[in-house]
């Protein structure tokens, strides 16, 4: 409770009330009240969801901060929404980079920075909801809604191609998003009137069934997580993008996917998931290895982070589909972590961006000599990204090809691989970025960061560090939601 | 006494027979520059109606003129909803039409007509009730497309919905002759008794049926049927067009719905058939069509063709889920033709019709608000939660999932896949591109005030759906299915 409110349902409207603030302040004359105003609530957004994480009980597995109202009776849904150890680190995540891209907003949005900001907040109290829903259809509303800020964020703020994007974007996900919308409904009606998720849970499900719904929700999750050969928007909208919308993409948008496998393909499905997890950790494979060669070869670097991006999440599919608690844990860190890397390195390529206006690695060089500061720290989540230990990322990654060894060496021999190759693209560019000569006179006039953004590289500094040092205040909050999620599929729902 | 029991379910259409009569001696004796007072009256008419239906509203089911006409549940907040589009329709209307010259007591007139032909099929029981109905609605409103008299396609336009329309009421009144003479009534309550205990010819029935399902293909506009549809929009002035599009689809709805649901329930495996292919086709020619289009008149007339084949898999659900969420759908949808016609004669001037997709161009930087209000009623259209367009695809889906019809509910969405393509379109050139003209948008204040309303609506009802999806539930119920 916060001031007698319920913690949940504060930390998805208090956010959209802030945007919707924000939007008021009308046309770019009151751009500085806009700004502080969506700071206020971006923060205050952070806040709120602290609770969450010091009132978290980690010895069950139960859902709790609970919260149970009617909605549309005719269909008995329901407002039903709770937290356990797999959705509640990623509602602090999110709250916690709407005002990191507030902050990376500050200065270079000019134009329509009312509705900027507005988006971003009204994006974030969704994707709470999305993480916090207990009722199918509630979840699938925040889901769809989730698009709307999204499509307009790229399209409006957007690089030169943002149209094209954008629409790429929208119709990919609204394509997975329908057809996840008939298998809720089919669900609906063999629960015998209930979207209630925990319910789905319980439900006999006929194998054939199971395969059906399994595939409509695979076209949902795997579309936004994305994985391979569903992941060609990733590149486009990642690419147009402005910094922000990126940030948002890659550190949130995509643990969405992720998490629906957690929360409906495998409790629900669980048989289907068996029977198709070979196909799934083939596709998973293919991501980490094909696309980290993809990455290799890219000359811009959003879309090198981007491809990285998809290498990453490919690790995560992969410790989902082996049903083993190395795995599912290891990919849950790997979320949270890739949240923090990537989001980073999105931002690092931002600064760079907002001096040069140039997104090409050929367009740099020598960076080091002009902006030190910048360069230790765009070092840092580099280093991060090709999973040095010490950082996030190693932990994540290390604890999936731990568990797929358990499974089959040659798989964890191929995953393994990505520490290769994510060493070898990130470095790759760093090296031509950063080291060397300055290469023109563009980088030669370049400032090093300021206040502003060395605050936000901090913040997630301190993340990225903090958890591969000690990832424990993490991993307990997941472990038993966890084991509790892989004894529930290690039970056949076929009808008995 | 029985006189008084036969006038009063029929009041409203009484009361508004006789206002028409009035308004029609009072318009006469006003100057060409008091049209205002016409106007009023209008208005005052509407609310009469609206407070005669609510006021005459007795629980159950109230017959009148020998099982002529019905009152129900369904027919009474048909017809609000009826009243609640003509009003807006003329809100709407005013100023646009008054710059062409065209705001004269005729259209008035003609308006309340319409609606008075829409209130008498909503509430029809009776084959002969239903023709009139239909007629008095069509009629009206051939010659309000053709009000427009110096415009050579608002002319083409009428000719095309005369012709084709005739041609629909003969198709319906053929085949209402045909059940005639296989069930000896043409009282619908009689003619599905008679069903049930098996007629001699079933051949004529089902070729009577066969009449009956292509008329009211015709006049809601489905595929194969379609052809005057996007030429009627486009043609007529967007004032009538908005007509067109709106209440009738109400009107068209209770009329589907008392003729196979009340009167042909018997015959039902027969129908449901032809109305999966009227809907699978519907939706297809109707969503890939809109794409091709640069005029949003025409984008629109092929959206309306798309989502009467949705509301047609409604009938294909059948029961209580079924008939209700199509009335669902078919209200939704009235509210977001509404919503979408009012805003482009609000930015429609004198010689200028902002019906073309580069008008809508920028539209954000004009004025934020109305390009916010315009984003609400095209992601409602193409059934984007949080906004009500989806609870009403959710609620027809719902229905016929529930019936076994998943692969046709898999194929539903993935037209809606494709028709939300256009509506984003309308997003992205209000949003992304840039102004083709800064002529400044003059809103009235009472325009404004409504498309505020109708615009936040879409969201309102979106968060709150609830209600309106049980009383369109509970009202098939009384309405059709328990008697």
């Amino acid at each position: 409770m916060i001031f007698g409110l319920p913690v949940i349902s504060v930390t998805i409207w208090l956010p959209i009330l802030f945007g919707v603030l924000v939007l008021a302040t009308g046309d770019d004359k009151n751009a500085p009240l806009a700004r502080m105003l969506a700071l206020v609530g971006s923060v205050l957004g952070f806040l709120v969801t602290l609770p969450l994480y010091t009132g978290f009980d980690i010895t069950t597995s139960n859902m709790q901060f609970e919260e149970t109202h009617n909605w549309i009776n005719r269909f008995n849904i329901h407002y039903h929404l709770g937290v356990d150890g797999i959705s509640m680190l990623f509602i602090l995540l999110n709250s916690l980079f709407t005002p990191i891209v507030v902050l990376a907003g500050w200065k270079v949005i000019e134009k329509r920075v009312a509705q900027y900001m507005a988006a971003f907040l009204i994006m974030s109290g969704i994707v709470n909801g999305v993480f916090a829903a207990l009722d199918s259809i509630l979840f699938y509303v925040f889901w769809e809604a989730m698009l709307i800020p999204m499509f307009i964020i790229i399209g409006v703020w957007g690089g030169p191609n943002r149209v094209y994007a954008a629409m790429k974007f929208f119709l990919y996900t609204l394509l997975g998003s329908l057809l996840m919308l008939v298998a809720l409904i089919y669900l609906y009606n063999l629960t015998g009137g209930s979207f209630d998720i925990l319910d789905f849970h319980e439900v006999a499900i006929p194998m054939q069934a199971q395969i059906l719904i399994f595939i409509a929700f695979f076209f949902a999750f795997a579309v936004k997580v994305p994985m391979f050969p569903v992941h060609t928007w990733l590149p486009d909208a990642h690419v147009e993008a402005p910094t922000g919308g990126s940030v948002v993409l890659a550190a949130i948008m995509l643990k969405v996917g992720a998490y629906g496998f957690l929360r409906f393909s495998l409790p629900i499905t669980p048989d289907a998931s068996h029977k198709l997890a070979g196909v799934m950790i083939g596709l998973s494979l293919i991501a980490i290895v094909y696309i980290g060669l993809v990455a290799l070869k890219q000359a811009d670097m959003k879309k090198l982070v981007a491809y990285s991006s998809i290498s990453h999440m490919g690790f995560v599919t992969l410790g989902i589909f082996i049903f083993n608690s190395y795995g599912v844990e290891g990919a849950l860190l790997q979320m949270l972590s890739h949240g923090f890397v990537a989001g980073a390195l999105f931002l690092c390529i931002g600064v760079l961006y907002d001096r040069v206006h140039s997104r090409e690695i050929a367009a740099y060089g020598g960076v080091a000599n002009k902006m030190p500061v910048f360069a230790a720290f765009f070092m840092l989540f580099a280093m991060a990204n090709s999973g040095l230990p010490g950082t996030s990322a190693f932990v994540g990654e290390f604890m999936v090809i731990m568990g797929v060894v358990k499974v089959n060496f040659w798989y964890a021999f191929a995953a393994a691989s990505t520490l290769v190759f994510g060493a070898a693209y990130t470095l790759w560019m760093y090296k031509r970025v950063i080291f060397g000569a300055v290469a023109n006179h563009h980088v030669a006039k370049l400032t090093d960061i300021t206040a502003r953004e060395k605050l936000i590289f901090a913040i997630l500094a301190v993340f990225v560090l903090g958890m591969g040092v000690y990832p424990l205040p993490f991993a307990e909050i997941l472990h038993v939601s966890v084991n509790d999620l892989l004894l529930h599929v290690t039970h056949s729902k076929l009808a008995n | 006494m029985n006189l008084m029991a036969d006038l009063i379910p029929a009041g409203a259409e009484i009361f508004l027979l006789v206002m028409v009569c009035v308004i029609l001696i009072v318009d006469l004796m006003l100057a060409e520059s008091s049209k205002i007072y016409t106007y009023s009256l209008v208005m005052l008419t509407l609310l009469g109606c609206s407070l005669i239906t609510v006021g005459t509203h007795t629980q159950g089911v109230a017959y009148a003129f020998h099982n002529m006409f019905v009152d129900d549940l369904m027919s009474d907040v048909l017809k609000l909803f009826s009243y609640i589009a003509v009003g807006t329709m003329l809100v709407y209307s005013r100023s646009y039409l008054t710059v062409r010259g065209l705001f004269t007591g005729e259209f008035m007139v003609l308006t309340l007509f319409a609606l008075l032909g829409m209130n008498v099929m909503i509430s029809a029981n009776n084959f002969v009730t239903l023709y009139l109905g239909l007629e008095l609605l069509s009629l009206s409103l051939y010659a309000m497309v053709a009000l427009q008299r110096d415009s050579a396609v608002a002319t083409e336009a009428a000719m095309k919905y005369f012709i084709l329309g005739a041609l629909a009421s003969g198709l319906l009144l053929y085949g209402m002759s045909m059940l005639y003479g296989a069930t000896g009534s043409l009282e619908l309550g009689v003619i599905s008794d008679a069903i049930k205990h098996g007629v001699p010819n079933k051949s004529l029935l089902v070729f009577g049926l066969v009449f009956i399902v292509s008329g009211l293909a015709f006049k809601l506009g489905v595929v194969p049927f379609h052809m005057w549809v996007p030429d009627v929009y486009h043609g007529a002035p967007t004032a009538m067009t908005m007509l067109i599009g709106s209440a009738p689809k109400l009107a068209a709805f209770a009329f589907t719905a008392r003729i196979l649901v009340e009167g042909l329930q018997p015959l039902v495996n027969d129908w449901s058939g032809m109305l999966i292919i009227l809907a699978i086709a519907s939706m297809a020619l109707g969503n890939l069509s809109a794409i091709a289009q640069t005029n949003l008149k025409r984008m629109f007339a092929y959206s309306t063709i798309s989502h009467m084949g949705f509301l047609l898999l409604g009938f294909i659900g059948g029961g209580v889920e079924g008939y209700g969420s199509a009335m669902f759908y078919a209200v939704i949808y009235v509210l977001m033709t509404l919503g979408g016609f009012g805003m482009i004669m609000l930015l429609s001037r004198a010689g200028f019709e902002a019906d073309t997709l580069n008008d809508f161009k920028g539209l954000n930087q004009r004025s934020p608000w109305l390009a916010f209000m315009m984003l609400l009623l095209m992601f409602s259209m193409a059934g984007i939660p949080p906004t009500v367009g989806f609870y009403a695809k959710f609620s027809v889906l719902n229905a016929i999932v529930q019936t076994g019809h998943t692969w046709l509910a898999v194929l539903a969405v993935l037209f809606s896949l494709i028709g939300a393509f256009y509506y984003l379109r309308i997003v992205k050139l209000m949003y992304f591109d840039v102004p083709q003209s800064h002529e400044p948008i003059n809103l009235a204040p009472d325009t404004g005030l409504l498309i505020s309303v109708n615009g936040l609506s879409m969201l309102l009802l979106g968060t709150m759906p609830g209600m309106l999806m049980s009383v369109c539930a509970v009202s098939v119920q009384q309405s059709l299915l328990l008697h």
